[in-house]
């Protein structure tokens, strides 16, 4: 049993690596593609051939696309991402900074999503008709609501009565412009898999034996009920990152989607794959967390693949 | 036809109409700056003038304080709208710009913008979408056809493509590129970037669809009867039918979102040719918001889309096809 685990846990181990190594690569390539280089913005401002020969020669652009891989991937088990041209400070450096701000933007939106939309799933999988319909209705419009839409309402709603800051760097609108559409997904899968657990056999059973139907609907269907909705949550990760780059640029958050925006705007590759490599990796890790979590409840899970 | 397949439809063809047609329904172009209409607000329009009903009519617009952004409403003279004559609905021009959604900073009419819009920002979501429909077609079939380790391959590297952060990919392919572009190159550039991130969501369900019906007597009488891989999978395909619906209205939205975020982060399209969401990069100032919330008629837009799309989706009831849990928008947003 426990080495069945193990093996699990190691072979998700070793596929969240994989995806980082091969995110980093591509993210190297698509830098060796792109037209230009480091070096190239400064012959464009006038510097000498000379001189951005130098630079060239320092940063070690000029030596084989083969060797440039290999010193790189070595720079990457150091944490070493390379050289922001426009900042001229380490990208490692800039990307750290803007990982912590990103990381706790999405653990805060994250946990109000799950603090809304799990419960309210498993009510209105429980409640009555009319109830069920409001709450369908509620969780409608929410999903219509893409961080994008959802920011600016907030930005209104908060102007209008005050109830939100809108200064930069508060968190409150940010998150709840990131949690509430995600709730609302929550809520769909969760209402569903509640409903599917509680005309299970299993429920049946333990209805059977006169557990009260309070306890049913949160303990026994919600643990049958969690491992789909785990399930779901990898998807929702790379859906959250990706919402919070113009939730960021919008609220001045200043993360790494905000980072990389900038990035792109001066044309800082190796910032740019840095950021994409940090979401990468906050993704692995949380479907990883999501795996192993879902491992725990449900041993058929560790079984499969 | 089912009644649910139906509604699907009449989403996706509202879409494309709109795409074709909303241009051809503003009733100013979008870039007609009117004089003396900043921030103007929204023109009513009137059924009853001085206690008696009339045709549909809008007072005249008059600006009463240049500074404070001040309008009023001319109650003295109704003027009538006219129909499809410029757009949908126009009114005299010696009596003033018809501002339905009111005006943005430099006096040009939203609903007009609103419109030229849809273009832009469906028309990148639709070409994406086909190219999605192609490629997700193709590889789910290939792989739901041969099985083995093509199959395995096909369906780790879409596992993978889902696992990228949408967003980020897009601005690592936008860094790239020339940042300065023509509309047209930047609506070939954007729906290529949709097809190449969306594909998984159609390719996974179209693969499950063809390995369970590839067991099914017709396909195995199609097998006795000679027929090739290909000529069997291109059998099964209409099986799919239903599915690719619904996953057309589901992706519709998430592409539509994803056009919006890029060109609001300055990366799509200019203000010239402005779709959706080059239209909200002008309206978060939370400050502008509260006095001129008429600029937010794009997200309005955009979620009218969306909700459209989620109200025809088949109800949780009925059972779901493969790729439901990707309701969230998967592409960027």
């Amino acid at each position: 049993m426990s080495g069945s685990l193990f093996a699990f846990v190691l072979r998700r181990v070793v596929a969240a690596l994989a995806f980082i190594f091969l995110v980093a690569t591509a993210a190297f390539a698509l830098v060796q593609l792109a037209p230009g280089d480091a070096a190239s913005h400064l012959e464009l401002s006038g510097t000498s051939p000379e001189a951005a020969a130098a630079v060239r020669a320092r940063l070690g652009l000029d030596q084989p696309e083969s060797l440039q891989f290999a010193r790189w991937v070595r720079g990457l088990a150091r944490l070493d991402l390379g050289q922001s041209t426009a900042y001229e400070r380490p990208v490692a450096e800039l990307v750290a900074a803007g990982f912590l701000k990103t990381a706790m933007l999405a653990s805060t939106a994250l946990i109000l999503a799950t603090a809304i939309g799990v419960p309210a799933g498993v009510l209105i999988a429980a409640a009555r008709r009319r109830w069920a319909t409001l709450g369908g209705a509620v969780s409608l419009v929410l999903l219509s609501c893409p961080p994008i839409v959802a920011t600016l309402a907030l930005m209104l709603l908060a102007v209008r009565t005050g109830w939100l800051s809108v200064q930069s760097g508060a968190l409150a609108l940010p998150a709840l412009a990131l949690a509430l559409p995600m709730a609302a997904v929550l809520e769909r899968v969760q209402s569903r898999a509640s409903a599917e657990a509680l005309d299970s056999r299993g429920v049946a059973a333990a209805m059977a034996r006169g557990i009260p139907r309070r306890r049913l609907i949160w303990v026994h269907a919600l643990r049958q009920s969690l491992v789909p909705v785990l399930g779901v949550y990898g998807i929702v990760m790379a859906t959250l990152f990706s919402g919070s780059v113009a939730v960021e640029v919008m609220t001045a958050w200043p993360g790494l989607g905000q980072l990389a925006v900038r990035a792109v705007r001066t044309r800082d590759l190796f910032l740019v794959t840095g950021c994409a490599m940090a979401v990468a990796t906050m993704i692995a890790l949380a479907q990883l967390a999501a795996d192993l979590l879902r491992a725990a409840l449900d041993p058929r899970v560790r079984e499969a693949r | 036809m089912s009644r649910g397949r139906r509604r699907l439809i009449w989403v996706a063809g509202g879409a494309v109409l709109l795409a074709v047609l909303g241009p051809a329904l503003a009733p100013h172009t979008p870039t007609a700056q009117f004089a003396d209409r900043a921030y103007a607000p929204p023109m009513r329009v009137h059924l009853f003038h001085q206690g008696s009903l009339r045709a549909p009519f809008v007072y005249r617009q008059v600006l009463v304080d240049r500074v404070l952004r001040q309008y009023a409403e001319d109650t003295a003279v109704p003027v009538s709208l006219r129909w499809l004559r410029h757009g949908l609905a126009s009114i005299d021009e010696a009596q003033g710009p018809l501002l339905l959604l009111g005006a943005d900073s430099l006096g040009r009419d939203m609903l007009s913008r609103v419109l030229h819009g849809a273009r832009w920002s469906l028309g990148v979501a639709l070409t994406g979408l086909a190219g999605a429909l192609a490629i997700g077609i193709f590889v789910g079939a290939l792989a739901g056809a041969t099985g083995g380790r093509v199959e395995a391959v096909l369906m780790w590297s879409a596992d993978f493509v889902l696992a990228l952060p949408g967003a980020y990919l897009v601005l690592v392919l936008r860094g790239m590129l020339p940042p300065v572009l023509t509309p047209w190159e930047i609506l070939g550039f954007m729906s290529l970037l949709m097809a190449a991130s969306a594909w998984p969501h159609v390719a996974r369900g179209v693969r499950a669809i063809v390995a369970t019906e590839r067991q099914r007597e017709y396909a195995e009488a199609a097998r006795a009867a000679g027929a090739g891989r290909w000529r069997i999978a291109w059998t099964l395909l209409p099986a799919a039918r239903g599915f690719l619906l619904v996953e057309v209205v589901l992706l519709l939205p998430a592409l539509l979102v994803a056009e919006a975020t890029i060109s609001f982060l300055g990366l799509g399209f200019p203000d010239s040719s402005a779709s959706w969401g080059t239209m909200l990069d002008a309206a978060y100032n939370p400050q502008l918001l509260a006095e001129a919330p008429w600029l937010l008629a794009p997200a309005a837009a955009i979620f009218l889309v969306t909700l459209a799309a989620q109200i025809a989706q088949p109800p949780a009831s009925e059972p779901a096809p493969a790729a439901a849990p990707s309701a969230a928008s998967p592409a960027v947003a």
